[in-house]
């Protein structure tokens, strides 16, 4: 298994089209960090309107490393989506594009094992995408522009995070987020089992993920104790639960707190049972496929 | 009848400047005196912020004070939003300038007798429209005043003394202001809807916010350098 | 011992029946040759043995072993090459040979490795992106990748599709050397009658999923009734003298000057002896062997009368 693993890795990093994802990324961080960096105040001005009115607002202090990175995830986190499936939707359609899927299944290894290290090394590559995010966004953010306090823009409440209680909620948010994205890998890799060609899988996966984003995000009453407790992309987001704290009796925010444990901990286990009925699904299905490519 | 409610008015007025004025003055202006032996200080203190749109931690700040009107409440170790008209927690702020002195009677709040004087600012165009304050009399130390500024609302400071009842200076300061509506579009923010139902989770109603300073220590008269204010 | 052992295999693609009934075996030893038209169903037969699709219906036994059951165990001694000799083409030679050595489960040094592209001719290019490779090239490092494991059944599908004679002569060697030098059992495929004549001692043909005809290929040749054509001086005259003659039933169709007889081997002389009785000058005289006739020669003649009357 490790050897398969290890394989399927050295086709995916020996792929020009693998580092096209993590050129993206970086651009992508650098063009927001280095519009923040000239136009920051604009975008907190925009961000802090709802407390201007009644506080001096020290944007200088705010527009810190820690901000930034939020920024970028919040912004990147709706990308990154079709990066993975650029890569998870090519795990078993583009094999089978390329005609070496049937010089795999016909070597001495079983079906599952070769699918399960498939998926695996989309796991790999994502959670070292989202490393590389972390140190771009993160790392970068926090050299070109320090750190402080954090605060975080909610819709109905804004927080302010100590600066030495930040850095943990970052590595909880960067594992939650590596969960919820290799959700994404495991959808774009189910579907890459009936295609031919990886077009197919990485333009559902990115269409599902759409339609489905905009499904959770939209406040419909019909849909909000009916649908979207069951879409995995509106447990996605959870990894922002990582930056609400709790607050004390009398509304300050508890240091180290998080406002709701048990509710991330449910979203995680909605994406781990997708996660995994993907996976299952995808080996099924493949177990059962005749290799006609 | 508009001549009428005129002549009242400036009776009352008359009455008030010269019947108790006299009296109310010679408070305001022990209180003054009080105040005035104060040219600087640096506190240190502990700031809680309150506000049902805001969740901050406590925290350790410094409040930078120069005569006449200098203040700043500074967070050392990070960033502390401090609500417009906090300033008024220096009283010298609210006591500078011109302006007419009315006594407002009084009133025993917990075996305290507090005098309560309203100043009327005489400048053309002021920030502050009328002030408040209610002044404990044996020891003429100011423990409450409401301020209603043109723009930002009214805002109440609520002062307890203690360690520096000596220098007039507060160990508590409780700054109480009015707020607006917050709310952000949920396409700006796109938070992590975590299915519980939003509940009020502050005692402070809806358009109030409440900031609580507790000082720890002041070191008085040491001199300070402008640049701390910037 | 039959290297391999199918009975009354079908396939069933929705309404298609693309496999229909097959049974068939192959000695170990043999280069067996897998004759049919295009979608006659040796692509689906071969992808059945190599586990890629899942039979309607049958058994096969490869090794003596149930495929189903020991499918692990009979591809570690199976290599193929099915179809095009696709790889990875944004890896090199020697990345592609050494993954698959290791998919297969075996351990070879570099210069193992090296040594395997040395055989197939591709040594300089070892390290050379497939995507710049020929397509003998290709098939040549195909046809490495499959022997990489030292299987004792190889399993070549179509391996001269798309080569140039060299290269066709080259395919023809080396599945001689695996047979007659390793000892190697060969299942090859193709559509080209003339290919598997020349290599392979047994052979099958199917046609519509079933079974034609299976044996070894000296007896498959050894028909008497064979198909030949005489290319004629005066074709028009040799049409009427043949309309007149006893020949007459022998006579298949004319296409120019070329008439076809369908006759007993025996009587080929015959005939060119009347010929040259009747001053018809011939240019030449040739059996056939290709496919498409061999099936001919095997389906009833009545048909075919009926059919050249028409």
């Amino acid at each position: 298994m490790w050897k398969l693993l290890k394989i399927e890795l050295f086709k995916i990093f020996k792929r020009p089209r693998t580092y096209i994802s993590f050129g993206a990324i970086a651009a992508m961080i650098l063009i927001i960090q280095l519009g923040l960096k000239f136009d920051g105040k604009s975008y907190l001005q925009l961000l802090m309107s709802g407390i201007s009115d009644s506080f001096y607002v020290p944007y200088d202090m705010i527009l810190n490393g820690y901000l930034v990175a939020f920024v970028i995830l919040n912004t990147l986190l709706i990308q990154v989506p079709l990066l993975i499936a650029l890569v998870a939707g090519d795990a078993v359609a583009g094999e089978a594009n390329m005609g070496t899927l049937r010089l795999l299944v016909t070597k001495p290894v079983s079906r599952t094992e070769l699918m399960l290290a498939k998926f695996f090394a989309s796991v790999v590559y994502t959670v070292l995408l989202l490393i590389w995010m972390a140190l771009l966004a993160l790392c970068l953010s926090m050299l070109f522009f320090g750190t402080n306090d954090m605060l975080v823009v909610r819709n109905d409440v804004m927080e302010q995070i100590s600066r030495n209680d930040v850095l943990w909620r970052y590595i909880a948010a960067f594992g939650y987020a590596s969960v919820a994205l290799s959700t994404v890998a495991a959808l774009a890799f189910f579907l890459s089992v009936f295609a031919e060609n990886s077009i197919g899988p990485i333009v559902s996966t990115i269409s599902i993920v759409v339609v489905l984003t905009i499904l959770s995000e939209m406040k419909i009453p019909l849909y909000d104790d009916t649908v979207k407790p069951y879409l995995f992309t509106s447990h996605m987001l959870a990894w922002k639960g990582f930056f609400y704290s709790k607050a004390n009796g009398n509304g300050q925010a508890i240091a180290g707190s998080v406002e709701n444990m048990p509710a991330i901990l449910r979203s995680l286990g909605v994406l781990l049972a997708y996660m995994i009925a993907f996976v299952t699904s995808a080996i099924i299905v493949f177990r059962r496929k005749d290799i006609l490519s | 009848m508009k001549k009428k409610k005129w002549f009242i008015i400036l009776l009352y007025f008359f009455l008030c400047v010269t019947g108790f004025g006299q009296d109310a003055a010679s408070l305001l202006q022990k209180v003054k005196e009080k105040l005035g032996k104060i040219n600087d200080y640096r506190a240190t203190g502990i700031m809680k912020t309150e506000a049902s749109f805001l969740k901050v931690p406590e925290a350790n700040v410094t409040i930078y004070y120069k005569r006449p009107d200098k203040l700043k409440i500074k967070n050392e170790k990070g960033i502390s939003l401090v609500p417009k008209g906090a300033l008024s927690i220096s009283l010298s702020n609210l006591l500078k300038g011109n302006y007419t002195v009315i006594d407002a009677g009084a009133r025993a709040v917990q075996n305290d007798k507090l005098k309560i004087i309203k100043l009327l600012p005489l400048d053309e165009n002021p920030d502050i429209v009328l002030s408040t304050l209610y002044i404990d009399a044996n020891k003429a130390l100011v423990t409450k005043a409401i301020t209603t500024t043109k723009d930002n609302g009214t805002y109440e400071v609520d002062l307890s003394y203690g360690k520096y009842i000596a220098y007039a200076l507060p160990d508590k300061a409780v700054f109480t202001f009015n707020t607006k509506d917050y709310k952000l579009p949920e396409g700006v923010t796109f938070d992590y809807d975590d299915g519980t139902k939003k509940k009020t989770k502050s005692a402070v109603s809806a358009n109030k916010g409440k900031v609580e300073i507790d000082y720890s220590s002041y070191s008085i008269n040491q001199g300070l350098p402008d640049g701390v204010f910037k | 011992m039959s290297a391999i052992k199918v009975s009354n295999l079908c396939k069933h693609f929705n309404e298609l029946t693309a496999v229909d009934g097959l049974s068939f075996s192959v000695n170990e030893g043999d280069v067996y040759g897998f004759l049919g038209q295009n979608g006659a169903g040796k692509s689906t037969t071969i992808r059945m043995l190599l586990t890629l699709i899942e039979p309607s219906d049958g058994e096969i036994e490869i090794f003596g072993l149930n495929l189903h059951s020991h499918r692990k165990e009979i591809l570690r001694k199976t290599g193929a090459v099915i179809e095009r000799p696709d790889l990875y083409k944004y890896l090199t030679a020697f990345e592609n040979i050494s993954l698959f050595a290791q998919m297969s489960g075996i351990r070879l040094s570099r210069k193992e490795l090296m040594d395997r592209l040395e055989q197939v001719g591709l040594s300089e290019r070892a390290h050379g992106k497939v995507n710049t490779f020929s397509l003998g090239m290709k098939q040549r490092l195909g046809i490495s990748i499959a022997l990489v494991n030292d299987p004792q059944l190889v399993v070549l599908d179509e391996p001269a599709n798309g080569l140039d004679p060299q290269g066709i002569a080259d395919i023809r060697n080396l599945i001689l050397h695996l047979s007659n030098h390793e000892g190697r059992t060969v299942l090859v495929s193709s559509h080209l009658l003339s290919e598997i004549e020349l290599i392979a001692n047994r052979m099958l043909i199917i046609d519509h999923g079933k079974k034609m005809v299976e044996g070894s290929v000296q007896e498959l040749f050894k028909t008497p009734e064979m198909i030949v054509e005489f290319q004629a001086v005066n074709a028009d005259k040799a049409m009427t003298i043949i309309s007149e003659s006893s020949w007459q039933k022998f006579f298949s169709k004319r296409q120019e000057d070329t008439l076809t007889f369908k006759l007993d081997r025996k009587d080929i002389p015959a005939l060119n002896n009347y010929f040259v009785e009747k001053e018809i000058g011939v240019l030449s005289i040739r059996p056939v062997h290709s496919l498409e006739n061999y099936f001919l020669s095997l389906t009833s003649s009545a048909q075919h009368v009926e059919a050249f009357k028409n």
